[in-house]
């Protein structure tokens, strides 16, 4: 499929393609941290925003950051430093993490990637007061941008990007449930391209070959490897293609998850009557959360166990970054809630690149071994 | 030869902070009146270090500190053992120290006071770090109580308005929460007269720092440590107050008699970071023993440090802000300034800094803070990597080498 390839090859060498964007439209493009980005005002800002990965080294984060420090906040400074990301106009840091925190202060004073927005975000999500400062924020942020790229953004605008979001947040939904339901339709390396793609493709484009893709997939036939036994994954962010192929290699099937590069990124949908801000505020605050976020004690673990239970699953395999918090505070509570349900876990800590061969693919194949079929 | 090995030397007696006696007193009351409110009646709410204990003073609570529990852990040398628990528990070796251990802790009553009393409420605020908002909802999940929230937005290039309506606002929601929890009103003029009080023992807090100013220093960060605690626990009542009055008052006469922390004090420095609480006695006679004295840090003088942004007559107005620009809260370069305003104030020879693998937050930027400084003050620098708490993050051999090289470049200096 002409738009399968697309995405991969988007998907494996993301700077690549918004160079060429960027000579080509002369569009600016603003990097971006995080799915709590309020992606929608940079789009209608006229900007292509770009979500920041390392791209694998990360020797000049040294001078700068802790050994103790995550792959991707380490990764993606080295990449800065390097002169890697010099095509972005501007960067923006939406409030996370402890490390994001301190990323976003070494970053200002050290890279040189354009302007430089810290969009502090309240941490939690579940009261009135803070879902007001939520919408203060993104007012701000707006204000913000515009001061950025030295634009105004209309009303219109604001709504034709949030309606042009909403399209792609709900072709992706549709993508991942097609596939849940018939997972050898797509393989889950191609789902993972067409995710990673998203966060930094022309969106204009994008809705395009989404709408397309999803169209060819009703009464298609499978493309993708037999399903093995359904599992689902949960952690942050995920950025390692090579995991899919392993995990399916190994006889399972991936078939949801719980990422911020996954399905954490598109639920969730903006109103378009009333105020804008307010319904993207709101989107934000609704969606299901990162750890670094607070929204009820339990909330987390409830929605993974929905997960598992909507798409049939055997079994979790959690893949997180090593050293990351937030992350690794709720592990316990979530496989308590996990067991509690009869449903098996396993936990994998990965780093930028995947440790020695053949450790991950080892723990995988007897994890997915002995879930039941 | 009998009673001659426990003969006091006088030297070191000489030089004993005496206000130390009291201190313990008034923390084992303390303890004592935590660990009996069940019996008591009283309510106890789980605070964390840089959170608004003032309105829990007001409502007769009693504010207890897993924080000040971790460092205890960690001065009592039990957190290994702790730590080791938790990880059995599945929480990761690479999470916070005063976390993993205060965590174990609860389901055995373990550590060096078996165990903090129950809470009735949970307060947590996020100013010092991400970490003990994930710490108290697994503390909100295991004793089944209520959890309060103080989010306070952190200042990478300044407090913004938004921020400071969203802080107010929550100030009110707080006492809301203590209102229902407690079932009774909050007393508003004795808010006023805690608030006072709190501004009072933070001013005097300060004044006990600031004499370390004088060479010799009458004290070090060491005392300064350990002389903490009642500014983070108690801050608000009049117990802090006349325990730091009496305190300033003997750094005063001891600046007047020539008494110093460290006998022959030639080399003055900073120390940043929190302590190392299984190692600070090690770490005071090290440098010590190299005629050098940590005359300040930054850890300590947090809790007197956004001062400026309270008003002592609008206490509940204005305590938000004040609460959410502590040092902690604010971006790595304002950071540096507060640095450098305390290497011209304390006239440091030296920079000591803590890596700590247990907080990202203090950490995470150091290396950035070091350069500035060396740029700004161009004062030789060292980078300790350890953990406050847990001892398998810390390599004697490795900093005593670090420690004597530094030294060499500062005497060379």
């Amino acid at each position: 499929m002409k738009n399968l390839a697309l995405f991969h090859e988007i998907a494996e060498d993301p700077y690549d393609y918004v160079k060429k964007i960027k000579k080509e439209s002369g569009k600016k493009i603003v990097g971006f941290f995080c799915s709590y980005t309020p992606e929608e005002i940079i789009d209608a800002a006229g900007a292509l925003p770009f979500r920041i990965f390392g791209r694998g080294g990360d020797s000049l984060a040294d001078a700068h950051l802790q050994a103790y420090s995550c792959s991707l906040v380490r990764g993606a400074l080295h990449d800065a430093l390097s002169g890697g990301l010099d095509f972005l106009d501007g960067t923006v840091f939406p409030h996370t993490c402890d490390s994001i925190q301190r990323l976003s202060d070494i970053w200002r004073i050290n890279a040189k990637t354009g302007f430089h927005i810290d969009v502090v975000l309240p941490v939690k999500l579940d009261t009135k007061s803070s879902g007001e400062y939520m919408a203060d924020v993104l007012r701000k942020f707006i204000r913000d941008i515009e001061n950025g790229l030295g634009v105004v953004i209309s009303e219109d605008d604001l709504k034709a990007s949030v309606i042009k979001y909403n399209r792609i947040r709900s072709y992706l939904g549709k993508i991942y449930r097609i596939r849940s339901e018939n997972p050898a339709l797509i393989g889950s390396g191609d789902l993972h391209a067409i995710v990673r793609a998203s966060m930094v493709m022309d969106r204009e484009h994008l809705l395009e070959e989404l709408t397309e893709f999803e169209g060819s997939l009703h009464g298609g036939k499978a493309a993708g490897k037999p399903a093995g036994k359904r599992v689902v994954l949960a952690g942050g962010v995920c950025n390692l293609p090579d995991i899919y192929s392993i995990i399916e290699d190994s006889g399972g099937t991936v078939v949801g998850d719980d990422f911020c590069t996954g399905s954490r990124y598109f639920e969730g949908e903006i109103g378009v009557n009333g105020d804008l801000v307010e319904s993207i505020a709101e989107r934000y605050r609704e969606r299901i959360n990162c750890p670094a976020k607070h929204s009820g004690l339990f909330t987390r673990g409830e929605h993974i166990v929905k997960i598992v239970k909507k798409s049939g699953a055997k079994g979790v395999i959690f893949l997180f970054l090593k050293f990351c918090d937030p992350h690794s505070f709720d592990y316990p509570y979530l496989k308590d809630m996990l067991d509690k349900e009869g449903i098996p876990s396993m936990l994998f800590e990965i780093e930028e690149q995947l440790p020695s061969e053949g450790q991950f693919k080892t723990r995988c194949e007897a994890f997915i071994e002995m879930l039941k079929a | 030869m009998t009673g001659n090995s426990q003969t006091p030397d006088p030297e070191k007696e000489k030089r004993k902070i005496k206000s130390v006696k009291k201190m313990k007193e008034i923390m084992t009351n303390y303890y004592m009146d935590a660990k009996t409110a069940e019996q008591t009646g009283k309510k106890v709410a789980w605070i964390t270090s840089g959170g608004p204990v003032e309105p829990l003073i007001v409502m007769d609570i009693i504010p207890v500190y897993p924080e000040n529990h971790g460092a205890m852990i960690g001065a009592s040398k039990m957190g290994v053992a702790l730590c080791e628990k938790s990880e059995e528990m599945g929480y990761s070796r690479d999470l916070c120290s005063y976390a993993r251990a205060d965590i174990a802790c609860a389901p055995v009553n373990g550590g060096p006071i078996g165990g903090l009393p129950r809470p009735d409420m949970l307060v947590c605020c996020n100013n010092i770090c991400g970490t003990v908002l994930k710490w108290y909802e697994v503390q909100a999940r295991y004793f089944n109580v209520p959890l309060f929230i103080l989010d306070t937005p952190f200042s990478h290039t300044g407090f913004s308005d938004e921020a400071r309506k969203y802080v107010r606002k929550q100030v009110d929601e707080y006492i809301d929460f203590l209102e229902m929890v407690c079932r009774k009103k909050c007393d508003y003029d004795r808010m006023a007269e805690v608030g006072k009080l709190s501004v009072q023992g933070q001013r005097l807090w300060q004044a006990v720092l600031d004499t370390a100013a004088n060479k010799p220093a009458p004290m070090s960060a060491f005392d300064a440590f350990f002389h903490l605690a009642l500014i983070v626990t108690l801050r608000g009542t009049s117990v802090v107050v006349d325990y730091y009055t009496g305190l300033l008052e003997e750094m005063k006469e001891r600046i007047a008699s020539g008494i110093s922390a460290v006998p022959n004090e030639k080399y003055r420095l900073l120390w940043d970071n929190l302590p190392i609480w299984y190692r600070t006695k090690w770490l005071s006679e090290k440098f010590a023993a190299h005629d050098a004295c940590l005359v300040a840090d930054t850890y300590t003088s947090a809790w007197c440090g956004s001062l400026k942004y309270i008003d002592e007559n609008d206490f509940l107005g204005t305590m938000a802000e004040g609460y959410s620009r502590i040092y902690l809260n604010i971006g790595v370069d304002e950071m540096s300034e507060t640095v450098i305003e305390m290497i011209d104030k304390y006239d440091v020879d030296g920079f000591v800094m803590h890596s700590n693998r247990s907080c990202k937050p203090y950490s995470l930027g150091q290396y950035d803070i070091q350069r500035i400084v060396q740029e700004k003050r161009k004062i030789p620098t060292l980078m300790i990597e350890a953990d406050m708490v847990d001892e398998r993050s810390f390599s004697e051999s490795q900093i005593e080498t670090r420690i004597d090289a530094f030294m060499e470049v500062l005497k060379a200096g």
